[in-house]
């Protein structure tokens, strides 16, 4: 494959995390690494389970497949393969093509010279997902508690779920989680909309520049953030989501078992009105 | 000046996260290990998950009071030995006497504090004539022996062959503690017109029977007095007609989180949420809930809602109504009132009239 002009520029030697040279090459435009390899293994694996789990299931139609994780009787434990063993390897497997994903990330910041900030973000999608699956099945004794793999399947527990806590809105982690989901949709469309007003203008006048963006902002809301800071909040508010959405679920069962109205019996027991 | 700029802002930001966990934490009590219960199919989370310091609170307030010695089912009958004897008439001299000291212990140990109402036997006798139905506690207490042999003989499908007796709701309360009056509790005065801030249709405050959602505080009223129609999804997947109102689904939603709260479970306990109405779904638990849904509106219309009459003004709610029962007035928070003490096993004499 014909490399672009500049790229020869970043394809530089060195940078791997374990493993020296070894796998330090691409493949067409695709950078390999130790961790790509593992993420590739992972992730075939962890297919191959999938389509067999859904052979013994006895339907190949995506909507319905349903990898289900272990009955609670098995605890932590590890259950037969048609019982959930096949959740747990398949968890197992996902995890390693994530956590590989991220590293073979590392790999290419220090290639490049960048910070951290792209595997960091991964890392926190990746923190909510484990929370989901090892965290709190962890905290709460069994494996069983953890999500199953299907699309449909996984929507039956997300509304299970939601109702054993009467009505999950009032969950004051989930609230501020929707919170910081809606914000930043809100940030991203308000950058969008900026930066697509700027660079098109009317015809026949000239393309504006970030302190003509500043200036809108300044005039809207009496306050620019500027161009490196929107990418700074944005990348806030998307993490600040995925992290309060694993905080939101940890605390539903191992560290609160009523339903979520009554939590905010210390609210309304307040001496100033109760 | 920047530098100074930057850890002013993260040490604001860090205040800010510890603050938040600081309050979230501060309303957690219930701390790993919980004590989980599988009721369906692996992995779509048909799962009851509970405190294990709860449930000990909750059995320990739920303990079933001394039985007193069963007494001698021959002999003449007390409508034979005592006068005025309308109801429990069938039972035996020393049955009857039985029956009478255990309520007194159930219902009138220590009589109402602060008021004149009378203790123990004289909560509801004139102890210079006992036959003497004057006290309106003697005509409630007759209305709710019938109520009880009515619940014990017609409705075990929901309360099996456990039963019920006077301790199942007053639990040593002249009252018991956990009844519903119309209204909900909620200021009259919102409800109605709400002046500049607009009717509130008797919701939007933490309602004190609902879980304290702010959904509708008396669901009670329509549903259970009333009767209306609790069902309020659709039967299909999408909508082919002009389905009820989000009011209507509310005031449902309000009466299933009493019921929820009352017995100390989840959602999940009666419903798969992916359907609620779906029956072949649901956990078998529904179908004692349905009847109790049942015996609760067949009760209040025949035997709570009717005394009104008979209380003094002072005993009935804002709207003048009696004070009447739902899931929480047995159930108390506990799934099995009284801890399951077999009450009607060990008081037959709560059972159906004998001839």
């Amino acid at each position: 494959m014909a490399m672009l002009s500049f790229e020869r520029k970043y394809r530089v030697r060195g940078g791997t995390l374990i493993g020296g040279d070894l796998f330090d090459f691409w493949v067409g435009p695709f950078y390999v690494g130790i961790f790509g390899v593992t993420a590739a293994f992972f992730s075939f694996l962890g297919t191959v389970l999938i389509f067999y789990g859904a052979s013994l299931q006895g339907t190949f139609n995506p909507w319905t497949i349903n990898i289900a994780p272990p009955d609670l009787k098995y605890g932590l434990g590890l259950a037969p393969l048609a019982e959930g063993g096949l959740w747990q390897i398949i968890t197992i497997c996902a995890i390693g093509a994530f956590v590989s994903w991220m590293l073979r990330e590392v790999e290419i910041c220090r290639k490049l010279g960048m910070g951290f900030h792209v595997p960091v973000a991964f890392g926190v999608a990746i923190f909510a997902y484990v929370t989901l699956v090892v965290i709190r099945p962890v905290l709460l004794g069994a494996w069983g508690h953890g999500f199953p793999y299907g699309i449909f399947s996984h929507l039956d527990w997300v509304s299970n779920v939601g109702y054993q806590y009467l009505n999950f809105m009032y969950n004051p982690a989930h609230m501020i989680a929707v919170t910081f989901f809606f914000t930043t949709t809100l940030a991203l469309s308000l950058h969008g909309a900026l930066v697509l007003s700027a660079t098109n203008p009317k015809d026949g006048e000239p393309v504006k520049t970030p302190e003509h963006e500043n200036a809108y902002f300044r005039d809207f809301i009496g306050y620019s953030i500027g161009t490196i800071g929107i990418h700074r909040l944005g990348l806030f508010l998307a993490l600040s989501a995925g992290f309060w959405s694993a905080i939101c679920i940890v605390i539903s069962g191992p560290f609160w078992t009523q339903g979520w109205p009554r939590w905010w019996s210390w609210w309304l027991d307040l001496p100033i009105w109760s | 000046m920047s530098t100074q700029i930057n850890s002013s802002i993260r040490f604001g930001a860090i205040a800010a996260a510890a603050l938040g966990f600081g309050m979230l934490l501060a309303g957690c009590q219930q701390n790993p290990p919980e004590a989980t219960q599988q009721n369906g199919y692996r992995g779509v989370a048909l799962e009851q998950v509970q405190s294990p310091k709860l449930l000990a609170k909750l059995a320990e307030a739920n303990q079933a009071p001394e039985v007193v010695p069963p007494g001698d089912r021959t002999g003449p009958r007390a409508s034979q030995v005592y006068q005025n004897v309308k109801v429990l008439g069938d039972l035996s001299e020393t049955e009857f006497t039985r029956i009478m000291v255990a309520m007194t212990g159930w219902v009138a140990p220590g009589g109402v504090a602060g008021s004149d109402e009378g203790q123990g036997c004289s909560y509801c006798h004139n102890l210079n004539n006992m036959a003497d139905e004057s006290k309106y506690q003697y005509q409630t207490a007759r209305r709710m022996i019938q109520m009880t042999r009515e619940i014990n003989s017609n409705w075990t499908n929901h309360v099996g062959a456990t039963g019920v007796s006077c301790y199942t709701c007053h639990r040593g309360n002249p009252i018991p503690a956990q009844t519903w009056f119309t209204g909900g509790g909620h200021p009259k005065n919102l409800a109605d017109g709400g002046g500049w801030l607009g009717a509130n249709n008797g919701q939007n405050l933490a309602g004190k029977h609902v879980g304290r959602a702010s959904l509708p505080a008396d669901p009670f009223t329509p549903l259970i007095q009333f009767a209306e129609t609790i069902r309020v999804t659709g039967k299909t997947a999408l909508p082919t007609a002009k389905g009820e109102t989000i009011a209507v689904a509310e005031r449902t939603n309000a009466l299933m989180n009493h019921m929820s709260e009352s017995l100390g479970v989840n959602c999940t306990f009666c419903h798969n949420s992916r359907a609620f109405a779906e029956w072949k779904d649901a956990p078998p638990q529904r179908v004692n809930a349905f009847h109790g849904i049942r015996m609760l509106r067949e009760i209040n219309a025949n035997y709570l809602a009717p005394l009104n009459t008979t209380y003094p003004a002072t005993k009935l709610g804002p709207e003048g109504d009696a004070a009447k029962a739902y899931c929480a007035t047995c159930h108390q928070g506990a799934q099995k009132p009284v801890n399951g003490a077999p009450m009607l096993g060990e008081y037959p004499e709560l059972g159906a009239p004998r001839n």
